[in-house]
């Protein structure tokens, strides 16, 4: 077990959850290793946004442990340490701050100290701006740094919470539903976006577009009534009786 | 000379009557007579005579003795009755009530009383009704002689207890006849069974009996003090349950104050500052139903409330749907804005009713069926209380159904957890929002009936619940009306158990405290769902 | 710090402060300079007047600070007010020493009533103006610190915290009405007779508290427009917007949420020391919900989330009372009723708010020179999870 957990990113074992009575996550199970981008896929109600939940510290898991970079316990740490320690979220629906301007957004997501009397004097700095061009030109909106974030489309708030997501330097994304309610085209390019992301960061993706997860082209882990039901290429998972027994219902 | 010598030839010959024989005692007429003897102790002797003669109209001549109605008629030295009849006084026989005609003031001499025969005539009273026919009066009689402790009456009580057969009235008999003993010479043997008696009977009364005895010395003021320290522990456990009954009411009251809140707030998460408002309304519905009832149809005034019940509810409930429809219908999914537009509504409501009724208090009347109370063991219920708290219940058990069994109730679940999907199958869902804030202003309205009954009706009644409901609600859970229920009851017992402690203001301060406190730990309330959302 | 300061002061700011300086210099010239007679003369009661509907502004604006830039709908905050007021009051109190009805050499005249024998703990140092006025902060910002401490932490959010901290002022004021509580119960604190040695009834003493309250407001008014323009204010915009979103970027929410409710709670507190002397009497009135629900509609009447909307909705607002109070008393209830329906239903962004809207729409891309801009139109949020 613990030669498992060292040297990986994110280690969950026997993770339980229940609200009244009924089990989101069942003796969840899984590991991700450094530099992974791992695609987690299920249905509906399978617990891949608790899980998300678990891990971010927004809910406690009933019992199991759940450790990142094989030492740091997750499960009794609130979502700002999470945070601090590495572990960036990106939400289902787009959530960015609505009244400030794209370049603000970033400069709030910018790694810093993040406690209150430090932030009131912080001045942005010439490495910070460079920091933040720098992420600008990953996310394609170098064009729109000014414009108030309300004024975004869909896609391009998705974008920028990604955006978000760079600026703060995580060691983890844990991304939701990146491609919910997205043009073809900007699935495609949000693709590729996240393949770039990988080259430096672990990146947990759950989707339900099984095309994209296609695009992605990296190891699938398919939940299940809150536990692990195949895990594989998404070739070897497509074929799994058991897989197109859930998608497919009885 | 005559006149001194007929008196004493009639006290000898009482004197010789009562020492022959119980017979003679029976001649009740000469008894009454003997009640005109000149020496006080003759007098005494007397009314113990009429006490255990069996003379049914004995108690109205004692009665009447005590009243100072009995007189000597001068003329021929004959007890009778008068009555002040114009300028002159009309005479009857005792006993018997035969008309002796009317005689001036001056033919009649008073029947002179002395403090010892007024106890006299007390006990004996106290002695003659333990024997009457009536369960009612027996049962009176041994409550008086258990308040008096005469040891005059222990004979009549001995006589009670061997002919009793009802086993209530056997106690109350013998406790009577306990507290008699205590308050007499009497052996040991008898006082310490006289207070094993009294513990059983365990009351305040007993209470006070027994505090005499132990102020006393050896076996019986031991045993008195164990009595007490018994009593005492079941009078504190009385006063828990007064205590709970209380809180319970406070709880009923807070009940049918949040009920309509728990809807309108808790199953729509509409914050309805304007809430105490419908109650207002309902309180006024019933006033004005009053004023109508009093000055055009008196007799139905026991049925007032039934009449304001609908009423209330109508009025309430289309007051509540047309803010719905003229305000909150613009500000769903903006809950701090809503609060703030029906705060203004409340301040709208509370002027116009201000305007229409005049700032002060309005007197709402208690129908006749309200009023009074009943004792159950130590606790005293008050009939309004009582109804109101199953007025409460019965709302409650009302608001189930509807929202259970009606197909309104399943289209309000539908709207609140799925309002798109019940749009697209074909729910109108702007109408249910508004039936079901009417539902829940109109319960308002009905609340505002009953609360009418005890509590001021005023511009400002709606201002002095709104927040205990919101708290209520919130204590609860929201959007759980069981919840509701449990928070209502909970606060209002806590308040009333608070409150010798800690009086009435700061007992209240304490239960918000504590319910500030409370929603820091337990954010959504004692029984909120616990979610699995994540989006900020 | 001086970088930000620059940046917070541009040239609304410079408008705005500029009109409060004069108005703090020109009243009080009015009114004592120009004889009665003279047209232009402003009556004592007009420069009290004004000074109150100041610290009336001052209120509303600690009360956008966290409403409008924060998201937090306090209902409460009358209580801070209050609570300020209340330790000026015990000041105030001090001060009259033996011209008390009773005569009393320490003991006020409730006291004596109440037949106490000495001075409770809690009034002690309270004849020291230095000690009073950081009583003055302390008091308020503890009781916020307290409170907030508990709420924030446990993440009570939305229409919960607003319906807790109404209960909160409620609690107070019933506490307060109480005559052991040693406030002097149901009357409060009044009959006061001088403050720093200058007798209140005089011109000079009133124009000096008028001038106090303007530049007490021109003081919040500045620390509000600092904060707001610092990183530290774009986060509590963030937090408004989106709370989770950041949270879940590392901010520790409560650590701000409870930074910015202590301070609007102290400046709350500053507003009811000025307001105490100016009206004479500090009762358990204030403590009334209804009170602080009237100062909410006041930010809402003049723009939340912009720092003058506060202050012009107040002065508005309370014009309005004023006038019809005195001339038309039964409508009043229901223009203010009124009020928050209409300002709720059509003009959610308040005057100053709805002004700027279209300001800035006119001027299109033009960089933004004012303030953050005002929340967005509201969005349909869940029942169950009250946003904002």
């Amino acid at each position: 077990m613990t030669s498992l957990a060292s040297g990986s990113i994110l280690y969950l074992d026997n993770v339980n959850v229940s609200f009244d009575g009924f089990k989101a996550l069942n003796t969840l199970s899984f590991v991700i290793e450094p530099g992974e981008m791992r695609a987690i896929i299920g249905p509906n109600g399978a617990g891949k946004t608790t899980m998300m939940d678990v891990v971010t510290g927004k809910t406690r898991p009933d019992t199991g442990d759940i450790l990142f970079e094989g030492e740091t316990d997750l499960t009794a740490l609130d979502e700002a340490t999470i945070a601090e320690l590495g572990i960036g979220r990106k939400f289902q629906k787009p959530t960015v701050f609505e009244s400030h301007t794209v370049y603000d957004n970033l400069e709030l997501a910018l790694k810093s100290d993040r406690r209150a009397r430090k932030v009131l004097f912080a001045r942005p700095n010439g490495e910070e701006r460079e920091r933040i061009g720098h992420v600008l030109e990953t996310i394609r909106l170098q064009d729109l740094r000014t414009e108030t974030a309300a004024n975004l489309s869909h896609g391009q708030k998705q974008w920028l919470e990604i955006g978000m997501l760079l600026a703060q330097e995580p060691k983890l994304l844990l991304v939701d539903e990146p491609a919910a309610g997205m043009t073809d085209a900007e699935t495609a390019e949000t693709a590729i976006l996240l393949r770039e992301i990988a080259r430096t960061q672990s990146v947990v993706v759950v989707e339900h577009d099984m095309g994209f997860v296609r695009d992605l082209g990296v190891r699938v882990t398919v939940l299940h009534e809150g536990q692990v039901l195949a895990e594989g290429s998404m070739d070897e998972v497509s074929n799994n009786e058991q897989v197109i027994e859930v998608y497919l219902g009885r | 000379m005559n006149l001194s010598l007929k008196s004493l030839l009639t006290a000898a010959w009482i004197v010789l009557a009562l020492a022959v024989s119980p017979a003679l005692a029976a001649d009740a007429p000469a008894l009454v007579q003997a009640l005109g003897a000149k020496s006080f102790n003759q007098k005494i002797e007397a009314i113990k005579q009429l006490a255990t003669s069996g003379e049914p109209q004995a108690v109205g001549v004692l009665k009447a003795l005590a009243a100072r109605k009995l007189y000597l008629r001068k003329s021929d030295k004959s007890v009778v009755l008068a009555r002040k009849s114009g300028k002159q006084y009309a005479l009857s026989r005792p006993l018997t009530g035969e008309d002796l005609g009317k005689a001036p003031k001056s033919a009649l001499k008073k029947i002179g009383l002395n403090n010892k025969m007024r106890r006299a005539i007390k006990a004996a009273l106290g002695a003659m009704t333990l024997l009457s026919p009536s369960e009612e009066v027996r049962a009176k009689a041994a409550a008086a002689v258990f308040k008096s402790r005469d040891p005059d009456t222990l004979e009549a009580l001995d006589a009670a207890l061997a002919k009793e057969t009802k086993p209530a009235l056997k106690i109350a008999l013998s406790e009577a006849r306990a507290a008699v003993i205590l308050n007499m010479e009497a052996a040991e043997a008898d006082r310490l069974a006289a207070i094993a008696v009294l513990k059983a009977r365990g009351d305040r009364d007993a209470l006070s009996v027994l505090k005499s005895v132990a102020a006393g010395k050896g076996a019986p003021a031991t045993a008195a003090a164990e009595a007490i320290r018994d009593i005492e522990t079941w009078l504190a456990f009385w006063s828990a349950g007064q205590n709970i009954f209380y809180g319970l009411s406070l709880g009923s009251v807070l009940l049918l104050a949040a009920i309509g809140l728990a809807i309108t707030f808790g199953v729509m998460g509409v914050i309805n500052m304007a809430h105490g408002e419908m109650i207002m309304i309902g309180a006024y519905v019933t006033f004005a139903v009053q004023e109508l009832i009093r000055s055009s149809a008196p007799g139905l005034f026991d049925y007032s409330l039934f009449i304001a019940l609908p009423l209330a509810f109508l009025l309430a409930a289309i007051v509540g749907m047309a803010i719905e429809q003229g305000v909150i219908r613009f500000l769903y999914g903006r809950p701090l804005e809503t609060l703030l537009a029906t705060w203004g509504v409340s301040l709208i409501l509370q002027q116009a009713v201000r305007s229409l009724f005049g700032p002060t208090n309005r007197e709402v009347g208690n129908p006749g069926w309200m009023s009074g109370y009943f004792e159950l063991g130590e606790i005293t219920l008050t009939y309004n209380r009582v109804y109101i708290m199953l007025f409460a219940f019965a709302v409650l058990a009302l608001l189930f159904l509807v929202l259970r069994r009606t197909p309104l109730g399943l289209q309000m679940r539908a709207v609140t957890q799925n309002r798109p999907m019940a749009g697209s199958m074909g729910i109108r869902t702007g109408w249910v929002d508004a039936l079901t804030f009417g539902l829940g202003s109109g319960i308002a309205g009905i609340a505002g009936v009953a609360l009418s009954q005890i509590d001021n009706v005023s511009p400002n009644l709606g201002q002095s619940y709104i927040i205990d409901s919101f708290m209520v609600v919130v204590f609860g859970g929201v959007g759980n009306l069981w919840g509701t229920l449990v928070g209502a009851m909970t606060l209002g017992v806590a308040n009333k158990f608070l409150e010798p402690y800690a009086g009435a203001v700061m007992g209240k301060i304490l239960v918000l405290v504590f319910i500030i406190l409370f929603i820091q730990k337990r954010p959504r309330g004692l029984f909120a769902l616990k979610g699995r959302a994540v989006e900020a | 710090m001086s970088g930000l300061m620059l940046k917070a002061l541009d040239r609304y700011a410079y408008l705005f402060l500029a009109l409060i300086a004069v108005l703090a210099i020109v009243v009080p010239l009015l009114n004592l300079a120009v004889p009665e007679t003279h047209p232009l003369h402003v009556s004592t009661y007009a420069v009290t007047l004004l000074g109150k509907y100041l610290t009336y502004a001052l209120l509303a604006l600690s009360i956008d600070l966290i409403w409008g830039y924060v998201g937090i709908l306090s209902l409460g905050h009358g209580a801070f007010f209050a609570l300020g007021g209340y330790a000026m009051g015990m000041y105030l109190m001090r001060q009259i020493g033996p011209r008390g009805v009773y005569g009393h050499p320490v003991l006020p005249d409730f006291m004596v009533f109440l037949n106490w024998k000495e001075l409770p703990w809690f009034w002690l140092g309270f004849d020291q103006f230095w000690f009073a006025m950081v009583m003055v902060i302390a008091v308020p910002a503890g009781l916020a610190f307290i409170f907030g401490w508990f709420a924030f932490r446990s993440r009570v959010t939305g229409v919960y915290l607003s319906i807790i901290t109404q209960a909160l002022t409620f609690a107070l004021m019933l506490a307060f009405f109480r005559n052991n509580m040693g406030f002097g119960g149901n009357n409060g604190l009044t009959d006061f007779k001088d403050i720093l040695g200058f007798s209140l009834r005089t011109d000079g003493a009133r124009a000096g508290l008028f001038i106090a309250s303007a530049i007490a407001l021109v003081l919040g008014f500045v620390l509000c427009r600092v904060i707001i323009h610092s990183r530290l204010g774009q986060v509590l915009v963030a937090i408004r917007d989106a709370e989770s979103r950041t949270r879940f970027l590392g901010y520790r929410v409560e650590s701000y949420k409870l930074f910015v409710f202590t301070l609007s709670a102290a400046m709350a507190g500053v507003a009811g020391a000025l307001y105490v002397p100016q009206v004479g009497i500090i009762n358990p009135g204030e403590f009334a919900p209804a009170n602080s629900i009237e100062a909410v509609i006041w930010v809402a009447v003049g723009g939340r989330g912009t720092l003058f909307g506060p202050v012009v909705g107040a002065v508005l607002v309370n014009f309005a009372k004023t006038y019809f109070t005195a001339a038309l008393p039964n409508v009043w209830l229901f223009a203010l009723g009124g009020l928050f329906v209409a300002v709720t239903l059509f003009l959610p962004r308040g005057i100053i708010g709805t002004m700027q809207h279209y300001w800035h729409r006119l001027r299109a891309k033009a960089p933004d020179g004012d303030t953050p801009a005002p929340p967005p139109a509201p969005a349909n949020a869940p029942a169950n999870e009250p946003a904002e």
